[in-house]
């Protein structure tokens, strides 16, 4: 077959599309897309010839594959370690081709590399048939959100290009991806060695009429943008660059779906704040007045809330994103430890970062068998699971079966990205019936005329909420005295509210009766009058007997939980509450203080002097 | 939204996740084509600004019109420019246009130790004091956490591999049989004390989608890319010993597009003209695993 009197292809269109090439070890990925690139005339000069040089100065026979395995490492094991990318032009697009690794070893680098991809071409070896890999990929495939998929029988040259080898495999493998909800567009039958039907269709096997894999890559559909779909834009940041007179607060981040608009109302997810879109900012192109899924952009708003990384940003007018501490996932394992119930994770999705725990896991499925287990305490690596996961705050997300762009987040383990899942259901948590309040509470919220972070530099402090709590008995309202007086003395703009303070006030219609309810209110009303207080700028000191880690969750649902310091006095410890600082004596009030004071300046809300 | 406007945001993206999550962010500026299209990108990301130093590795063999193009823009963008090097190395005359060591080792000297010494603050540094107009030495550097680099997997095998977010360990070594998983735009932001990470936000591009982007938004760039009469062009910019032009009548940047688009160097690896990846089969490998940017 021509191999080196391909002419240069000039593609009609600049569309770039991004495919990978996955199956199990050995069934000859590099070996195919080695063999696409000769055959299209697409390496760069003198490689083939190179490579020819090499294998002969090593007398070892030619092959395809180590044009693509350009890693020392890899060409002297003959197997593809990491994910390679490989730039061909077909007469229609630009393609990044991503050989990914098919050895199990190397699953973490065949997801990296399927996920940047738009379609991808599932490789089969003929004479071995179905393997280990060819299912788990599959698997990862579907998993990963990729819908594109062609089946590759490849080295029909080992089976003397029988039409019923192949026919066999397609059905087999059919009926594998029809029972995980995969269609495959379509099946060839190849050999990378040989070139049958990779650049041409192949003479040797007459039986089939479909595609080459070249013309197969021109029939994958380009994903479009999701513009039509509600707006979601993961908050990346709130830039304030002074440099120049630039007195922009601009908040940047990248559209994941629908259109934004100047003019439109906002909402932020978890936080529930809303303003209205002043303007979208662009550098070296003159302003813009909308801006859509796909694009990293930056808007301005018309009256600041204060917001952060990590929210969601919604259109007023459309579906909002859910909001709990409590998530269904189905979830792929990738990490060297397994995923326990008994370890604390972090959790990405968008750019939310939040400390995740996982409450139940309720099934785990062999990605290469398809057995389905209960019962299982843990999750092994490249096993898919389903499972229950609680996090430590409220994180603002949509379901797999509408939006899945946000719907989807990783876990870190020990520093390293370990899994991947999607969100199948939210789990109504027991924050719930207080978290709808306080949503309302910022949708209505009637904006002042001075920002807080106007506040925060006349008065040189960021507003907290210390929470002094412990035994009974243990003096906790003297130390909150004498803390307030050392803040105050200092000149900090600071207050004491005791307990006692709002119950006959603020409570004054609440039944005491110690029921969970009537406490819960209680605590509501009290983090509510926090929540006014913060917004002023003030240090606020509270006391509570034996605060719960429950009833510091609910507080968190209402006061933002980077303002909450938690301190714990006493030295038995009676609560599961976890705390910032704990003091087990105060005999010596003034090294308490010392002790508080030196945290609030380690956590940035006063400063050193 | 078209190819290179899909480039542009996917890098974007990625530049601000990078200042989002690394205190002690710098950006590799080597005056060449890729790094002075990252530094505009880093422009349109955070609206004409540049909120981090930008980092030349010089090993005083550079091309002089590099170093003025450099602090002409320095001045005229108010760019945070730092300047690192490997002074004992210079001293001693340990670099290969001295005749002492090989290409690879004088690259290892004056590109790979003398990042790392600057990265790390035990190197000395100099940074532009634009009041003053003239480099000052840092008197306390810190560390650099994380480290924007413009590397393409178009250029080379090694480079094919790479991470968006690539960590170094302490020692500065790649780990290429063991990178961490990337994917769903989520990348490795988290890392135990000590180690650092590389952010390549160019990844994706091609040389020639570097070329089509300069002229679509008109980046100024050193005229040692273009043929200046005597039919020749620098095709990559390095040190001047071992960098060589190559044959061309492209005298502007939509000439250079249609040179790598459908004329002679359509086919043809760019860093065809750089002497130390021939010195050995995998010579840039080995630099990269050690460091190499």
């Amino acid at each position: 077959m021509a191999a080196n009197n391909a002419s240069i292809v000039t593609p009609r269109t600049d569309e770039k599309m991004d495919v990978v090439f996955v199956g199990h070890v050995d069934h000859g990925k590099s070996t195919i897309v080695g063999r696409l690139m000769a055959d299209t005339g697409s390496l760069p000069e003198g490689k083939l010839e190179q490579v020819r040089r090499n294998c002969e100065r090593n007398s070892r026979p030619f092959e395809y594959a180590l044009l693509i395995d350009a890693l020392k490492d890899e060409s002297s094991q003959n197997i593809t370690i990491d994910a390679a990318r490989v730039f061909f032009k077909s007469a229609l697009r630009h393609y990044m081709i991503l050989d990914a690794p098919g050895h199990i070893e190397f699953i973490k680098n065949m997801v990296t590399g399927a996920a940047r991809a738009e379609a991808a071409l599932l490789v089969i070896d003929a004479e071995e048939g179905i393997q280990e890999n060819s299912r788990r990929h599959g698997y990862l495939l579907k998993m990963i959100g990729i819908r594109q998929v062609i089946v590759l029988i490849n080295k029909m040259d080992l089976v003397e290009y029988r039409q019923e080898v192949f026919e066999r495999l397609r059905s087999e493998y059919g009926a594998f991806l029809d029972s995980i909800g995969v269609q495959p567009m379509c099946y060839i039958p190849v050999s990378g060695r040989e070139g049958d039907n990779i650049a041409f269709p192949s003479q040797r096997m007459p039986w089939f009429q479909g595609h080459t894999i070249l013309t197969a890559l021109d029939s994958f559909e380009k994903s479009r943008p999701l513009t039509d779909h509600p707006l979601r834009i993961p908050v990346q940041d709130i830039y304030r660059f002074t440099l120049f007179g630039d007195d922009r607060r601009i908040v940047a981040g990248t559209i994941t779906s629908g259109t934004l608009r100047v003019g439109d109302e906002v909402v932020f997810y978890p936080s529930g704040k809303r303003s209205v879109v002043k303007t979208i900012e662009a550098f070296n192109r003159p302003p813009q007045e909308k801006a859509f899924a796909g694009q990293a952009v930056g808007f301005t708003l018309e009256q600041q809330v204060y917001i952060q990384r990590g929210e969601i940003a919604a259109l007023a007018n459309e579906p909002p994103p859910k909001v709990s501490r409590k998530i269904h996932a189905s979830l792929f394992w990738l990490g060297k430890e397994p995923l326990t119930t008994r370890k604390q994770y972090i959790l990405k999705l968008g750019t939310a970062r939040v400390r995740a725990q996982v409450e139940r896991i309720v099934s785990v499925q062999d990605a290469a068998s398809g057995q389905i287990i209960t019962g299982r305490s843990q999750v092994e690596h490249h096993e898919v699971a389903e499972i229950d996961l609680s996090l430590q705050s409220d994180l603002a997300f949509d379901l797999s079966g509408s939006l899945v762009e946000t719907s989807r987040f990783v876990v870190v383990d020990n520093y390293e990205i370990s899994g991947g899942g999607i969100i199948l259901s939210e789990i109504a948590d027991s924050e719930s019936w207080v978290r709808e309040k306080v949503m309302t509470r910022n949708l209505r919220w009637v904006q002042g005329g001075v920002t807080l972070e106007q506040r925060q530099e006349r008065l040189s402090q960021r507003p907290a909420l210390i929470l002094i709590t412990g035994t009974r008995g243990v003096g906790r309202k003297r130390l909150a005295r004498e803390l307030e007086k050392s803040l105050f003395q200092s000149g900090r703009f600071v207050y004491y509210l005791g307990f006692g303070s709002v119950i006959y006030g603020v409570d004054a219609d609440l039944k005491r009766n110690g029921s969970p309810e009537s406490q819960q209110e209680h605590i509501r009303r009290l983090a509510e009058v926090a929540h006014l207080l913060l917004d002023a700028g003030l240090i606020l000191i509270l006391t509570a007997v034996e605060f719960t880690q429950d009833d510091l969750r609910l507080m968190q649902t209402i006061v933002d939980p980077q303002y909450i310091e938690t301190i714990w006095v006493g030295e038995a410890q009676t609560t599961d509450i976890h705390f910032d600082l704990k003091l087990e004596s105060l005999e010596n009030v003034e090294s308490a203080v010392t002790q508080i004071r030196y945290l609030l300046q380690e956590h940035g809300v006063i400063f050193r002097y | 939204m078209d190819h290179l406007e899909e480039l542009e945001n996917i890098s974007v993206r990625i530049l601000r996740e990078a200042y989002a999550n690394f205190k002690n962010l710098g950006m590799l500026w080597s005056m060449g084509k890729d790094s002075t299209v990252l530094l505009w990108l880093t422009r349109k990301a955070f609206f004409g600004h540049v909120p981090f130093p930008l980092i030349h590795i010089d090993t005083h063999y550079k091309i002089p019109e590099m170093i003025a193009y450099r602090d002409r823009l320095t001045r005229e963008w108010r760019l945070p420019m730092v300047i690192g090097w490997n002074p004992e190395a210079l001293a001693e005359k340990q670099t290969y246009p001295d005749g002492n060591v090989d290409r690879l080792t004088c690259c290892s000297l004056l590109k790979s130790l003398a990042l790392k010494n600057t990265l790390n603050g035990k190197g000395p540094r100099l940074r532009y004091n634009h009041l003053a107009q003239q480099y000052e030495p840092e008197p306390n550097p810190e560390p650099f956490t994380g480290v924007i680099v413009g590397a393409r997997a178009d250029e080379e095998g090694s480079r094919s591999k790479e991470r968006y977010f690539s960590p170094r360990n302490q020692q500065n070594e790649w780990k290429i049989a063991d990178q961490p998983p990337e994917f769903w735009n989520q990348y490795k932001t988290d890392f135990a004390p000590g180690t650092n990470v590389r952010i390549h936000p160019l990844l994706d591009w091609t040389e020639l989608n570097i070329w089509e982007y300069i002229e679509r938004e008109k980046i100024p760039t050193v005229s040692l890319y273009y043929n200046q009469g005597d039919g020749k062009r620098y095709r990559s910019l390095g040190c001047y010993p071992c960098t060589f032009p190559i044959e061309s009548e492209a005298r502007n940047v939509h000439e250079i597009v249609e040179e790598l688009k459908v004329g002679r160097y359509a086919n043809i690896a760019e860093r065809s003209g750089r002497a130390q990846d021939k010195d050995d089969g995998g010579g840039l490998e080995t630099l990269r695993r050690e460091g190499y940017m």
